[in-house]
């Protein structure tokens, strides 16, 4: 409504009552007019007019909901979390982190009695996956670092996932324990044996319940089949097989057999010093157990199929944008290596993520992707230094949403981005300890490139570049989003009404 | 640095220059002031822009140091990270054409974009030893060639240098710019500056000896000149220069601290 426009409109006062004056108002600012709900306080406040907008531009709010992590700025470098990964049904949530352990939370039931607080995610196992090892032959260290972790779906009562750091790749089983087994013949409560010669009468062994336990165990070690460091893992939809990627071969692995498995790709020169280009993630089609891809540090995509040969290093398809001449500089390679590549749910689209973009491409165009989204462009003058303190080299990751409609990635600052594919609309949100009140909307952010800034952004010189997101996972189904923030992860929900 | 099996060595660059000397410290200094390449866009608040912005062939140098520098700075205890290496490597040799297309072309602003084709990589070997070259070309700029193989006796010579002598070795006394208080080994010692720390001061220094003769035609046919226009095009961003002021037409090398130095390099 416009100014002036309606009965009880003061504009002097800058502000104006509408019709609904009880509950409502209508505020004209020099950069436009929302909605606020009236008489809160200033807190709500914020919120109410983030809900306002939202709801005028049905965008999606994002609130927070819960954080884990230490808050103290001297944490240690083991804590900083690594990989972050829903399983199927979004019941559980997978954490590994630098220390080599892997923190599993599950949803806890929506109770009745709390309607507006959607499940919240409790601690339910922690392990140690990976231990630190040294190369003797190398005189190198392996980092016990879990770089990532798949879930296999589930087939029973238990959960079993994959994790892997630079080397070894391990499955491991989670599991419930509720119930034990009392009244032995042969052992004694504390599981002594006993004499056999004491006993008298046989009993049959109950199980009488017991206190939750959870416990995780290795059940396969898929050790020694990578020279370079392991990137990537996918499990493949015939839930049999999987592939490990490192920098220069693809590896083809069945569950049950741990002391071989195939190579099923190989892009190492015959002489080393001619090494231009490495793999950087690889994932198996969603449908198709036949089809992967894999991504270069050159910005390219292949997609393989395992029917053609037993080797693929001649693709399928592959997928590369022409490079865009006015952009040309010397950082043009390091920034179109690809740092992510993601199939869509759906299996039509992949999605890679290079330094500065997003791009969606479709698997029947092969010359460019249908969509190109700007992750953060004000980075593009500062390339160099960047490219001086590591930052250039940072490799983050995207995931998409259950429907595949919207996409997200994580940036410097503590920011992360969602880019809307079909409304077109994309937003920059924090994570942060100041944002981390119960159910406080998440208000968008925005970087300024120059000239003046506004109250409420932040300019480009400002961004704190050891704050990084990495990675982050989103439900299957729902609107949650676990982000990591070095060692911290929030999670955060759409808001429920 | 010790070379581990299972180190990926990226072609063409030699690392005996390196290891000798001290390269703990980090590639530039904080103090040194950054510029942007173009347009004056200096978003960074409050840098000087009063002082000249170093050329096109000066920023490039220093990202080359930065480059090289990088790839051998590795954490000795774990593997270091092959994407990384291999990305920077590709740069170097990135730069090391250019080089050498500037070199064959004209000194004077080569083409910003669309770079034809080099059928030849330059080794960095040869980057390196040709500022030795030039160091020791000084005393007669016109003997052009002769004195290569004078100049490294025995020091390991990459197959590719003694060919590529002629037309890129103008290009590399364009585009090292050193300066030249005397001889082989200050500028080795330069190198080594500039991949430490460096106060600001001394850059300033360096920079105070920027000769407008820098641009003459007698320079240029000395093949002392190197090339022009700061924020010549190729999107070469905002960094530190590190690297000095061209050469001097009044400096002479010693060759025998030219030999002593080789010694050193080749480690005998």
């Amino acid at each position: 409504m416009k100014r002036g426009s309606h009965p009880g409109c003061r504009p002097a006062l800058g502000c104006c009552q509408g019709p609904r004056r009880d509950q409502l108002q209508l505020l004209h600012s020099p950069r436009g007019s929302v909605v606020r709900w009236r008489g809160q306080s200033c807190d709500s406040q914020q919120d109410a007019l983030l809900a306002g907008i939202g709801v005028l531009t049905q965008d999606t709010l994002w609130c927070f909901s819960q954080v884990k992590g230490t808050i103290e700025i001297g944490a240690t470098e083991a804590d900083i979390i690594s990989t972050v990964e829903f399983n199927h049904t979004g019941e559980l949530l997978a954490t590994g982190d630098k220390g080599g352990r892997v923190v599993i939370f599950q949803r806890e039931q929506e109770s009745k009695n709390q309607v507006h607080r959607r499940g919240e995610y409790n601690v339910y196992s922690t392990f140690q996956s990976h231990e630190p090892e040294f190369d003797y032959l190398k005189s190198l260290e392996i980092e016990e670092k879990i770089n990532k972790i798949r879930w296999l779906p589930q087939q029973n009562a238990a959960y079993f996932l994959l994790s892997t750091n630079d080397k070894t790749v391990k499955l491991w089983k989670v599991s419930e324990r509720d119930k034990r087994p009392e009244g032995y013949n042969l052992k004694d409560e504390e599981g002594r044996l006993r004499d056999p010669a004491t006993i008298t009468t046989l009993r049959v062994p109950v199980l009488r319940p017991m206190d939750l336990m959870v416990e995780a165990t290795p059940r396969r070690v898929f050790a020694n089949a990578h020279t370079y460091h392991i990137n990537s893992i996918s499990v493949n939809s015939d839930y049999e097989t999987y592939m490990s990627a490192d920098d220069l071969r693809i590896n083809l692995w069945n569950f049950e057999i741990t002391n071989q498995s195939f190579n099923i790709v190989d892009i190492k020169p015959a002489n080393m010093e001619e090494l231009t280009e490495v793999i950087t993630a690889a994932e198996f089609h969603p449908h198709h157990c036949n089809s992967f891809v894999y991504s270069s540090s050159k910005g390219t995509i292949r997609l393989c199929d395992m029917r053609a040969s037993a080797l693929c290093d001649r693709h399928s398809k592959f997928f590369e944008e022409p490079e865009d001449p006015s952009n040309r500089s010397f950082f043009s390679e390091i920034i179109s290596s690809i740092s992510d590549v993601k199939f869509s749910h759906s299996g039509r689209y992949i999605m890679t993520r290079d330094y500065l973009t997003v791009k969606v491409w479709d698997l029947n165009m092969e010359n460019r992707p249908i969509e190109t989204y700007q992750v953060h462009d004000y980075l593009r003058s500062k390339l160099c230094s960047l490219y001086e303190n590591d930052c250039i080299f940072d490799k983050f990751e995207c995931v998409w949403n259950g429907s595949d409609s919207v996409i997200m990635t994580g940036s410097y600052n503590n920011f992360f981005r969602m880019f809307d594919r079909n409304t077109k609309r994309d937003v920059t949100l924090e994570a942060s300890r100041e944002n981390s009140k119960p159910r406080a909307i998440l208000k968008p952010r925005k970087v300024c490139v120059g000239g003046k800034r506004r109250k409420d952004e932040i300019s480009v010189d400002s961004l704190d570049f050891s704050k990084k997101i990495l990675h982050t996972a989103w439900h299957p189904s729902e609107n949650i989003i676990a982000v990591a923030a070095t060692n911290n992860l929030y999670i955060f929900q759409d808001k429920v009404n | 640095m010790r070379n581990l099996p299972g180190f990926w060595i990226p072609k063409d660059v030699s690392w005996e220059k390196f290891t000798k000397q001290g390269t703990q410290g980090t590639m530039f200094a904080r103090g040194l002031k950054r510029k942007s390449a173009e347009d004056g866009e200096d978003v960074e608040g409050g840098l000087a822009g009063a002082q000249a912005m170093p050329s096109y062939s000066l920023q490039r140098q220093s990202l080359l140091d930065m480059s090289l520098v990088k790839l051998q700075l590795c954490h000795m205890l774990v593997e270091p990270n092959l994407c990384r290496s291999v990305l920077i490597a590709n740069t170097v040799r990135q730069i090391q054409e250019e080089m050498a297309q500037d070199g064959t072309w004209r000194v004077v602003a080569p083409q910003a974009a669309g770079r034809a084709p080099l059928d030849r990589l330059v080794s960095t070997d040869i980057l390196c030893r040709s500022v030795r070259e030039q160091e020791g070309e000084r005393p007669a700029p016109d003997a052009g060639d002769g004195h290569t193989p004078d100049l490294v006796p025995g020091l390991a010579t990459v197959p590719s240098a003694q060919a590529l002598r002629n037309p890129q070795s103008s290009l590399w006394e364009v585009d090292s710019s050193r300066e030249n208080r005397g001889g082989f080994q200050k500028s080795l010692d330069q190198i080594f500056e500039t991949l430490e720390n460096k106060t600001s001061g001394s850059v300033e220094e360096l920079f105070a000896d920027v000769d407008s003769s820098y641009y003459d035609l007698d320079a240029v046919l000395t093949g002392m000149v190197g090339s022009t226009q700061s924020g010549h095009g190729s999107g070469l961003q905002a960094f530190s220069p590190a690297t000095a002021a061209p050469p001097s037409s009044s400096c002479r090398s010693d060759l025998g601290e030219l030999d002593h130095a080789v010694e050193i390099l080749v480690e005998t």
